[in-house]
């Protein structure tokens, strides 16, 4: 066919009315023509008529034939269908209404979670050339105080490798909120991370206004700049392009905005889920390097140079680092691994995203399953309806194409639907800046999401429509035309198959239900671990003050304010840490017994929180021996409260309160021994940690949260506390009082929403389910009336008949309970690693999952068999 | 009706209209089909109405043209004519008919051949 004849049967397509007239004109000359010259012949006129007739042959045949050599026969049958469709569907609404929302929200909840899968795990780093860039990390680092490295560290790094094209880095222990915007109306906190000056450049991030960071801007003394984010700028400048090289006025001192980052850069998503990031400011490398490990390595591979080759050559590098070169025996104390930047982003998600991709596909199976089964209800009552149009000349083909053309406009109508139902949940999803999940703002109805729409839709409308399609064309015809549709016997087989289907359909709600199941005793579980702190009826907000970095003052300060603020009606305990547990971490090298020598590699780093008097009381954490008091201070001996974990390993088995450790070189001496704290994790365990005071010269504090413990909810006393702030520093940032138990909210937020989207997926599961089995159910007793009515006629009270139906119910849902629960053995033990502190097997979990259902299918049978035990005799036997 | 002899009978009709319309300049549908059944000795047992399947077929190819004209006796009727293109394959496919046929008839009188 070249594209001259395509064009002519389009054309001939979209004109199919003007061109059937005139075919007809043309024909009707034809006949003239022929009797006029058979009149001529000799023939009478009738004579003539009948052989121009014969001669022509069937008009209509003709006719049909003509318009399939001129236009798109294909086409023209679909249209046909379609029509047909739209009309059938249009007969049954609440057949079509139903089978539309079921497949929405099964369409819906695929989609939505294609595009999360999509965002996090498909789609590449939104970086130039993201498979060349590395996360440097040692190989067991847990939480980013042991992954990072010291400024020397970075620097002998930069020199000494051949696998990197260049290495950035940015201060891993930025907190929110650690910058105070001036001048622009109330001081305003604002988060900002600091990076080296290469970190643009070696991402592959191009500014979207004015440049990045200069070499000069990240040397002591250098010009002070900062790069905007783009939603900062948008939300702070209303996207004010002249902000370049403007000064903007950061805690107190002038800074050049010199750029302006791009929409798709989102520090946060990538680096720290959960957190929006306002400015980025140059690091500069002098300034932390006397701070030891604050450093968070991403590398950029030369080209052609592995992963595999990085780390080997990582082997042999690390070990000659210093952690500082000042102190020449620091030297050995480096590892790495170096790994895909993608997977240090997403690998920990990757089983948990999967397990979700399988739950809402089991959702679409069960929905395929329920309308596959909706559809044959249907097929029995449209059977009269197919061998009619099976004895008028449809082929089989054409039958099973006509109802596969009703599953896609279902289907199709679905989809519709389900994409806004998807569209409504990943803008939901993007906005939710307190999940901790990476790319999260990035997730969206896109390309490809469009694509799998596409794909599921059509694969769910052949799924659901073949077997009813290939079970009706194929019904005997006679049989079907003769069949009264009201008999006792006629559509066993239809009716064993609809229990297959409904069995199926019971076993993977199962499985799904046990899956969710699992998980939620899991969540509940990791929501019952003991902190080591009690969350509850407390808060911390970020404060200000200005010591003039002189210990006395600051201690002087410090007891007044908490002095001023437990004083306010209703709290309870106030005190001070520079970090809090499950946010920032520091580590420094653990505490060591005194007069014992360790080789470096056997001290574990500790967790480092430099508090006031009161934090740990103020936290809720569990103490023997003594807290702080305002007397620890340089006049007194050095003090330190250690968790049991570092008291272990310095003394194990012994007391150690009022024995001297050495932190540091230098003597400490224990007064106090707290309960472990998450401080990393809330699943994981805790590593060492000591607490030192604020009122000591050797450990500077940096930053500090005030903790406040109340009686009553903490927002509460949000304003009173705020208000004795500012008296006391007029330029208290307006900060956010932050409920503690939001803290670990957002720690187990992943699992939380995990949780909820496997959960309501196994109860869409369970209603689908037993909307299955009433269906089934309900279409049986519908059937069966006059046998119904027969046995109560022949004496069956109401009671035996309703239990009937329930028996018949449930032995429908235990096959597939049975089914299931064995399907759900294999699959619980597939996502063990996801689940904590349960068992795969949980006997707990499967039993009440399996009465669950149980339930739910006997409820479901219930309304049928009321409905039987209700039949009058009389009624059901006239009524033939 | 297998797939093969359609695709046959449709040439065959094809390249008889076309010859028709070289031949004997504008007809119309029924002239065209009548022309075919007496060249053809009334050998071809023509379904006339099939004449208009091949006609739409050669005009949206371009190989005829057609025009609403008036008959002898006054009537509307559409008129063919072949065109350039038309002709050029005519052409061909008689060219073709003729290498099949002749073909044809040496292998099937050299089988007869053998037979006997």
């Amino acid at each position: 066919m070249n594209l001259q004849e395509i064009f002519g049967r389009v054309r001939s397509f979209l004109h199919k009315p003007e061109r059937d007239r005139e075919l007809d004109a043309e024909m009707q000359a034809h006949f003239e023509i022929a009797i006029e010259e058979n009149v001529r012949r000799g023939m009478s006129e009738q004579e003539a008529r009948r052989q121009a007739l014969i001669r022509f042959g069937g008009v209509e045949r003709a006719k049909e034939e003509q318009r399939a050599s001129r236009g798109l026969p294909g086409l023209d049958v679909l249209l046909q269908d379609l029509r047909y469709t739209l009309r059938t569907l249009k007969r049954d609404p609440m057949f079509s209404i139903i089978a539309v929302l079921i497949l929405a929200l099964g369409i819906g909840a695929n989609i939505a979670v294609f595009s999360v899968v999509n965002a996090i795990l498909l789609r590449p780093l939104p970086f130039h050339e993201p498979e060349r860039l590395v996360w440097i990390a040692p190989a067991d680092a847990n939480g980013l105080s042991a992954s990072t490295y010291s400024a020397d560290a970075y620097d002998d790094l930069l020199t000494m490798n051949k696998s990197y094209e260049d290495v950035t880095a940015y201060f891993a222990f930025s907190t929110p909120d650690n910058f105070k915007l001036t001048g622009h109306g109330d001081p305003k906190p604002i988060t900002g991370i600091s990076v080296a000056q290469n970190f643009f450049s070696t991402l592959g991030v191009t500014p979207e206004l004015g440049r990045s960071f200069r070499k000069e801007e990240s040397v002591k003394g250098g010009p002070a700049v900062v790069m905007l984010s783009h939603a900062f700028w948008m939300r702070q400048f209303g996207g004010d392009r002249g902000m370049i090289g403007k000064p903007i006025t950061l805690d107190n001192s002038p800074v050049t905005v010199v750029g302006v980052l791009p929409d798709t850069f989102d520090f946060g998503a990538v680096f720290s889920p959960g957190t929006k990031v306002d400015i980025l400011v140059p690091v500069v490398m002098d300034e932390v390097r006397p701070w030891g490990n604050t450093l968070a390595l991403i590398g950029r591979l030369k080209p052609g140079v592995s992963v595999a080759q990085a780390q080997a050559e990582a082997k042999v590098l690390f070990p000659k680092f210093y952690w500082s070169k000042k102190v020449p025996d620091t030297v050995g104390g480096y590892t790495a691994r170096p790994y895909e930047l993608k997977q240090y982003v997403s690998g920990k998600l990757r089983r948990s995203l999967i397990v979700l991709w399988c739950a809402v596909g089991m959702i679409l199976l069960i929905v395929c399953v329920n309308l596959s089964n909706l559809l044959l209800a249907r097929a029995a009552a449209r059977n009269k309806e197919f061998a009619l149009r099976s004895a008028l000349g449809a082929g089989r083909g054409r039958l099973v194409r006509q109802l596969l053309t009703e599953s896609m406009v279902l289907a199709g109508m679905g989809a519709v639907l389900g994409l806004g139902l998807a569209f409504a949940i990943t803008s939901y999803l993007a906005h939710q800046g307190s999940l901790a999940l990476p790319l999260l703002s990035s997730v969206r109805v896109d390309g490809a999401a469009l694509a799998w729409t596409l794909g599921i839709s059509v694969g769910a409308a052949v799924l659901f429509g073949l077997l009813p399609g290939l079970k009706m064309s194929g019904s005997n015809l006679q049989e079907a035309l003769k069949d009264s549709g009201q008999g006792v016997s006629d559509g066993r087989s239809h009716e064993r198959l609809r229990s297959a289907l409904v069995i199926s359909e019971v076993a993977l709600a199962c499985v799904l239900l046990v899956g969710a199941g699992l998980l939620l005793r899991s969540f509940m579980r990791v929501l019952d671990v003991d902190l080591g702190f009690q969350p509850s009826t407390a808060a911390a907000i970020k404060i200000d003050y200005d010591d003039g970095g002189k210990t006395e003052k600051r201690d002087a300060i410090l007891q007044e304010m908490i002095r001023r603020v437990s004083a306010i009606p209703g709290v309870e305990m106030a005190g001070v840490s520079d970090n809090l547990p499950l946010e920032r971490n520091r580590g420094w090298g653990g505490p060591r017994a005194k007069g014992k020598t360790y080789k470096d590699s056997e001290v574990p780093g500790a967790f480092v929180y430099i508090v006031s008097p009161g934090y740990v009381k103020a936290m809720g954490m569990r103490l023997r021996g003594r807290d702080f008091g305002w007397a620890d201070d340089m006049k007194g001996e050095s003090t330190v409260i250690l968790n049991e974990k570092a008291a272990n390993f310095v003394a194990p088995g012994e007391d150690i309160i009022g024995k001297t450790v050495m932190i540091n070189q230098k003597e400490v001496k224990v007064i106090g021994v707290v309960a472990d704290v998450h401080e990393t994790n809330v699943e994981g365990t805790a590593g060492e940690q000591m607490y030192l005071p604020t009122m000591r010269d050797e450990w500077g504090p940096s930053g500090a949260e005030l903790v406040v413990r109340s009686k009553v909810p903490p927002e509460q006393l949000a304003g009173s506390v705020m208000r004795t702030l500012r008296e006391m520093n007029p330029n208290q940032a307006a900060v956010e009082f932050r409920p503690i138990q939001g803290i670990v909210n957002r720690a187990v937020s992943p699992r939380r929403f995990f949780v909820l989207l496997v959960g309501s997926f196994a109860g869409l599961g369970l209603f689908l389910a037993s909307l299955g089995i009433y269906g089934v159910i309900s279409y049986s007793v519908t059937r069966r009336t006059q046998e119904i009515g027969i046995r109560m006629a022949l004496g069956a009270s109401a009671g035996r008949v309703q239990a009937g139906v329930i028996v018949k119910t449930l032995q429908l849902a235990a096959m597939g309970i049975i089914v299931g629960v064995l399907a759900s053995m294999v699959v619980a033990n597939m996502i063990a690693s996801l689940l904590f502190g349960t068992a795969p097997t949980d006997p707990a979990t499967f039993l009440a999952m399996v009465v669950v259902l149980a339930g739910v299918a006997a409820l479901a049978g219930y309304i049928p068999a009321r409905r039987a035990s209700r039949i009058n005799p009389m009624v059901a036997l006239r009524n033939n | 009706m297998t797939q093969t002899k359609l695709d046959l009978l449709q040439g065959t009709l094809d390249l008889m209209v076309l010859q028709t319309l070289a031949s004997m300049g504008a007809l119309h549908g029924y002239g065209i089909a009548r022309r075919i059944e007496q060249v053809s000795g009334d050998e071809v047992l023509l379904n006339q109405g099939t004449i208009y399947a091949s006609l739409v077929r050669l005009q949206q190819r371009n190989w005829i043209a057609a025009e609403w004209g008036t008959s002898d006796n006054n009537r509307k009727a559409k008129y063919y004519s072949i065109t350039k293109d038309g002709r050029g394959q005519l052409a061909k496919d008689a060219a073709y008919w003729r290498r099949l046929t002749s073909v044809m008839g040496r292998v099937l009188s050299a089988s007869a051949g053998e037979e006997m």
